[in-house]
Order: structure tokens, then sequence, then C-alpha cells
């Protein structure tokens, strides 16, 4: 596999948006991801990263995105440094951001950031020598989870291209759609957005599909939008995003994934959602093959071993 | 005979083709007069062949062109002429810099370089004209940049 590493030189690199990639280097990513899996599941283990250590910097809870970082430093042998509720560092006596990452920067070989402002990932990168991970920058960008995203399509539709992919839900807010979007254009998808009225994609990210080549549906109604689907990916309305809690309130619980409606789909349909969600999916779908969403947040792990191997020269 | 609304500078800088109404906000930008003591002239909605334009003048100061370039947020037609002895010995038109830095306020509030952080704002110029400029750190675009200049 070193071989394989010598191709593309990804060291000391920020993660910031997944625009930062070619679809080359995604594809490559990828790949090694694959190659990651059964270290992932811990039937394999090689610690390519012994003697590295992470920041873990957690200023917006999480679950999948913190264990899944942890677990892949865990599983590569290296160590993980940091805090999950910035309640107990010196931001609450009033530190900036940009001295907390030139601390992180001191101590460790890179740092993994979700903080509730835009760009607060990309400010980081400036102050820090070692490689920055965007894992969420409040409505901005979430590229690890993109990249989770099309590896898991990718394995459970073999491939991307021309897949009928609906994106449903909020698209508004949701950080995670917007960097799918591109993504899915940039690798040629069948993209229809479904949302309500008030949570339609914003205009940059259709013109972005636009400018790849692909003209996105957009529509509300997802009873039609569903039958020729191959993937459904469904996403939260975000309770947190919304400056008005009335507009919440309107538009919560618009659309329902349930048994009924994925009758009417194709048999092989998959249904994705970045988790956590609340009630916009029946748990009785967990138990049909549709349901992919928890193996697609295992794939979080192999995706995030790659990642951190090919950030900090680790080699299989 | 053309009546001239404001004099001719024996030596100086004529900011030209100001998008009308704007030549207060050029002065703004340009930090004028402050840390000057130079005579400055302002001629606004002056008729010319494209309409009403404004004019700024500025008397004993040569502005350097690369400066007066960060006008083409506001005025992307605007030119700089150089005047020396009467004449014109420069004449620049301007045209913004890759990046805008320290100049405009990013639209979103949640922006971290709206933040307590130790960074300028900084926008990355995605068209020249009409303006358009795009936050380096959360990518917004903001569509009222005039009203944006810090």
């Amino acid at each position: 596999m070193s071989s394989f590493l010598i191709k593309m030189n990804f060291k000391c690199r920020d993660i910031i948006s997944i625009r930062d990639f070619s679809k080359k280097e995604i594809d490559f990513i990828i790949n090694f991801a694959n190659k990651m899996i059964p270290y992932a599941r811990g039937e394999k283990y090689e610690p390519i990263l012994r003697g590295k250590v992470l920041s873990s910097l957690f200023f917006e809870p999480s679950t999948r995105t913190r264990l899944s970082f942890e677990t892949a430093m865990n599983r590569l042998g290296g160590r993980v440094i940091g805090f999950a509720d910035p309640s107990g560092t010196s931001q609450k006596k009033g530190e900036s951001l940009a001295d907390t990452i030139r601390m992180a920067n001191a101590y460790s070989d890179a740092i993994v950031i979700r903080h509730h402002q835009e760009g607060a990932a990309r400010l980081a990168a400036e102050f820090a020598d070692v490689p920055v991970i965007n894992a969420g920058d409040g409505a901005g960008h979430h590229p690890t989870q993109c990249l989770l995203d099309l590896f898991t399509i990718r394995a459970e539709k073999k491939g991307i291209k021309n897949k009928n992919i609906v994106l449903v839900g909020d698209l508004k807010y949701g950080r995670t759609v917007h960097s799918l979007a591109h993504a899915l254009a940039l690798y040629g998808a069948k993209l229809t957005f479904v949302s309500p009225v008030t949570l339609k994609m914003p205009i940059e990210v259709i013109n972005d599909c636009r400018n790849l080549g692909v003209e996105p549906l957009q529509t509300a109604s997802l009873d039609k939008a569903v039958k020729d689907a191959d993937v459904l990916y469904v996403t939260r309305i975000q309770k947190e995003r919304f400056p008005d809690p009335e507009e919440y309130n309107r538009v919560v619980g618009s659309y329902k994934i349930n048994i009924e409606l994925l009758n009417e789909a194709k048999k092989d349909i998959i249904v994705m959602h970045p988790l956590p969600r609340v009630t916009e999916i029946d748990p009785e779908v967990d138990k049909t093959h549709h349901a992919i969403y928890f193996k697609q947040a295992f794939n979080g792990v192999p995706i995030r071993m790659a990642l951190l191997s090919l950030l900090m020269g680790g080699k299989l | 005979m053309k009546e001239l609304k404001i004099p001719l500078i024996k030596n100086g800088s004529v900011i030209d083709h100001i998008t009308a109404g704007n030549a207060v906000k050029v002065l703004h930008i340009l930090g004028i007069p402050k840390g000057t003591s130079s005579v400055v002239s302002v001629a606004m909605n002056v008729k010319s062949k494209m309409g009403k334009k404004d004019i700024v003048k500025v008397e004993n100061r040569e502005l350097d062109p690369l400066e007066v370039d960060k006008i083409a947020l506001i005025a992307p037609r605007a030119t700089i002429n150089i005047i020396r002895d009467y004449k014109v010995a420069k004449k620049h038109k301007v045209e913004l810099p890759r990046e805008i830095i320290g100049l405009v306020k990013c639209s979103n509030p949640t922006c971290v370089s709206n933040a307590k952080e130790p960074v300028k704002s900084r926008f990355i110029v995605v068209c020249k004209d009409p303006p358009k400029i795009k936050c380096y750190y959360c990518e917004r675009e903001p569509e009222d940049i005039a009203e944006r200049i810090i």
C-alpha cells in the first residue's frame, strides 16, 4: 500500500471544505478508506500513527463525528487529547479561538475542530502549522461527512454517476447537504431537492450544480420524487439553526419516511441520514434493507482513518 | 464654453467616473481627508456622456494607483489621473485586487470574522464588474457591499 500512498500527497493538508478537493483526490481518499475497513472493524491492527497525538476540539455537541475520529485514531495506535464541551476550557475565560488553536498546535500533530461559527476551521488553519480538519463549522461545511456519504453511496450503489439521488428536509440550513450536492454534481448524479418552500436549497448551491453540468429538480412533493430514486438522503430539520422559533414550528414534521412511502419506491432504494434523527424516519424503517444510516455512520471510521493517515504520514 | 464645476488643479490626483452618489464613500475608503492636509474637492452628480458621475480632486498628493484600486468595490469604472503642472501625467483605470482585506464587514453575523478574533475581514473577489466578493471565512457573498464598508 505504500506505493499507493506515494501517488498523491496529502501530508499536512487542511480539510476545510469538500470544494477544496478534485474528483480524483476524493476518489483517492475513498479508495484508501475502502482498504481501511478491516482495520476499522478491529479485524486487523497496524499502529501506523503510534506516537502521534490528535487534538479533538468540539465546541459544539457531537456523537458520531467525535467518537468516530477518536475511534479512528485509537485503531491506528495514536492518542487523542481535547474536549467535548468548551465550558471546561479557557474559552470560558474569554480566550480567543486563535489562542486555543495555537495551544493545540503546540501539543499535537493534527487538529479536529467543530465550532458554531462559520469559517472557524479556516481561521484555525491560519493559526496552526499542523493539519486542521473541519468537523463542522456552524451552517458551513462538514467535509468528512460528505466523504463518508460518497463512500457509502459508491459502496451501496456501485457508483454515483447517473444515480437518482433525492435530498429531502432542511436544505437551507443543513450544512451536510450543501457540500453533498456539490460533490454529487461533481460525480454527475441526477439530483432532486425536496423541501418546504421556506427551507429550499440556496441559489448558490443550485448554481454550483449547474456550473458542474447538473440541473437539479426542485419540488415540495416527496411522494413523486421518491418513485425513481436510487438514494433517499434525509436530513433533520435543525431547530438550533433557526433564528425564528416560529419558522421552525411551521416546518417541523413536514416529511416522514415510513414503510408506506418506501413501498412506492424502487425495491433497492437506500435511505441515508447523517444522524441524529428525530421524527423524520419511522423506526419501522430501521428493520428494512433500505435503512443504511447506521452503516453510513460506521463508514465514518474508515474514512477518518484514511484521512488521519494521509495527513500525518502514516503508511500501511 | 463648458463650465467647470470644480477648478483645475496644478498638481495632484483626480478620481473620475465615480458612480454617482458614491464620492463620499470613496473618500472614506481612501482615508481622506484623515492624514492629509491637501485641499480636496468633490463634485457629485456631474453630467457626463454616460449619465451622472462623481469626481474627486486631491491637490498636491499623488495617490498610489494600487491603493485606489480598492474603490472599484463601489466605483468599478472609476479612473485616476495623476496631474503634474495641469497636465495628465498618468492615467489608470481602477481594477479590483484579488482580495479585499480589512475593508468590508461580513454580512453573516455568525461568521468567525465578526467574532473577537485577531483577524481582519478578508474577501475573495469573484467578479470585478459588477463587483461581487465572497467572504474567505464563511463564503457568504454580501449583496450590499457599499453598506458593509467598515
